[in-house]
């Protein structure tokens, strides 16, 4: 299982590779925008991502779409981690076809029982 | 326009006193068809209007004046060139608390990181120790195994002695890397502080300037900047005052399966 972390803060990405290596997941990526983290998901094989919302340069949601847009990439699990707490947002992110949504702050438990919700699905 | 004219504070006692006597007069000479007398007063009373109209703009740029000089950004003087400084400065500090906190956070995890392994260690280690205790206590250990572990469990005193010493320095440095929250919390306040008094000055300044566009009959033509969704526009500060806003992530699961997610 390998992972793409996309977030612009260092200590946000340190902090979810953490938590994942806790789930069992060692095999870790980190981006810290939209515009790095696309073309690794095309090169790089990743099963599973887990963006940031708002980043300068691409943001998660712009990743998102461009995900779901692209044809080999269209099916990858995608778990946003942010602190954006609008309604309107987290409704136009389901609507693109987000997987799961974590905000900010959020505990340990609750990436671990989104997470696995993701590939309960998937499987 | 009119509307607002209408509705204007403080016109001079003065001036309302001639319009009337003038608006009179002016009502007079019509009636009386003394057509030139009426033209001659109705270029006075515009008169009277640029004049008054021109007391007040005046007054106000005074005001509007006096509010940009509150805000101390004239650098032309020494003692406000240090108030300018103070504003530069606002940035450096804040930029200071990014920093501090970013390398609070990560000193953090450092420790965390190092602490976990050892952890991990000695619970394994204590788990596979009681497993052999227990056969131990069932009978069920041969003499050399008995002494094998005999060996285990002194070595598993000696290294936990060691292994907790570590992670109790590492505890206690977590403590204090926490430490900047004394100093960036010192350095908000003055920023916080800061930005009240531009808060103030600027509120002053757009009520002014209010009354001058509304004296002149100034409309702006200014677009409403609203706050990218797409982009992204950070926590929400105040989320249990705002209908609009999730306020956890309960919230957030309840909308998405109300969704049908």
């Amino acid at each position: 299982m390998k992972i793409l972390i996309v977030d612009d803060f260092s200590t946000m990405r340190r902090i979810v590779k953490n938590l994942l290596r806790d789930l069992g997941f060692t095999n870790t990526d980190e981006a810290d925008d939209g515009n790095t983290a696309l073309p690794m998901l095309k090169s790089g094989k990743y099963d599973f991502l887990v963006t940031d919302w708002n980043m300068p340069g691409m943001s998660g949601f712009d990743l998102l779409k461009a995900v779901r847009a692209d044809e080999q990439l269209k099916d990858l699990p995608i778990l946003m981690v942010t602190a954006e707490a609008k309604r309107d947002q987290i409704i136009a992110a389901a609507q693109a076809g987000v997987n799961g949504y974590v905000v900010k702050p959020f505990t340990a438990a609750t990436l671990k029982e989104k997470i696995e919700k993701i590939f309960d699905r998937i499987h | 326009m009119s509307d607002s004219q209408n509705n204007q504070p403080g016109l001079d006692p003065e001036v309302t006193e001639k319009l009337e006597q003038q608006t009179s007069e002016l009502a007079e000479s019509v009636n009386a068809g003394d057509y030139a007398k009426a033209m001659s007063i109705i270029n006075e009373l515009s008169d009277v209007r640029d004049q008054s109209l021109y007391q007040e703009v005046g007054r106000l740029t005074r005001s509007l004046h006096e509010a940009i000089r509150n805000f101390q950004i004239d650098p032309r003087s020494a003692e406000q060139q240090e108030a300018l400084s103070k504003m530069s400065d606002a940035s450096d500090r804040l930029n200071y608390v990014v920093e501090m906190t970013n390398q609070a956070a990560n000193r953090t995890m450092d420790l965390v990181e190092e602490s976990m392994p050892l952890a991990h260690t000695m619970r394994d280690e204590a788990i596979e120790l009681r497993d052999e205790w227990q056969r131990l206590r069932r009978r069920e250990m041969a003499p050399a195994e008995f002494r094998e572990l005999y060996g285990r469990i002194d070595r598993f005193f000696v290294s936990m002695t060691a292994d907790s010493d570590v992670l109790y320095r590492s505890l206690s440095e977590i403590l204090l890397a926490q430490d900047f929250q004394d100093l960036t919390g010192q350095v908000i306040q003055k920023v916080t502080g800061l930005v009240k008094e531009v808060e103030e000055n600027l509120l002053s300044l757009v009520v002014m300037a209010g009354h001058v566009d509304q004296l002149t009959g100034t409309i702006h033509d200014i677009e409403e900047k609203e706050e990218s969704a797409e982009k992204g526009v950070g926590p929400q500060v105040k989320a249990e005052e705002r209908e609009d806003v999730v306020s956890g992530q309960d919230d957030v699961d309840d909308l998405l399966s109300s969704l049908g997610f």
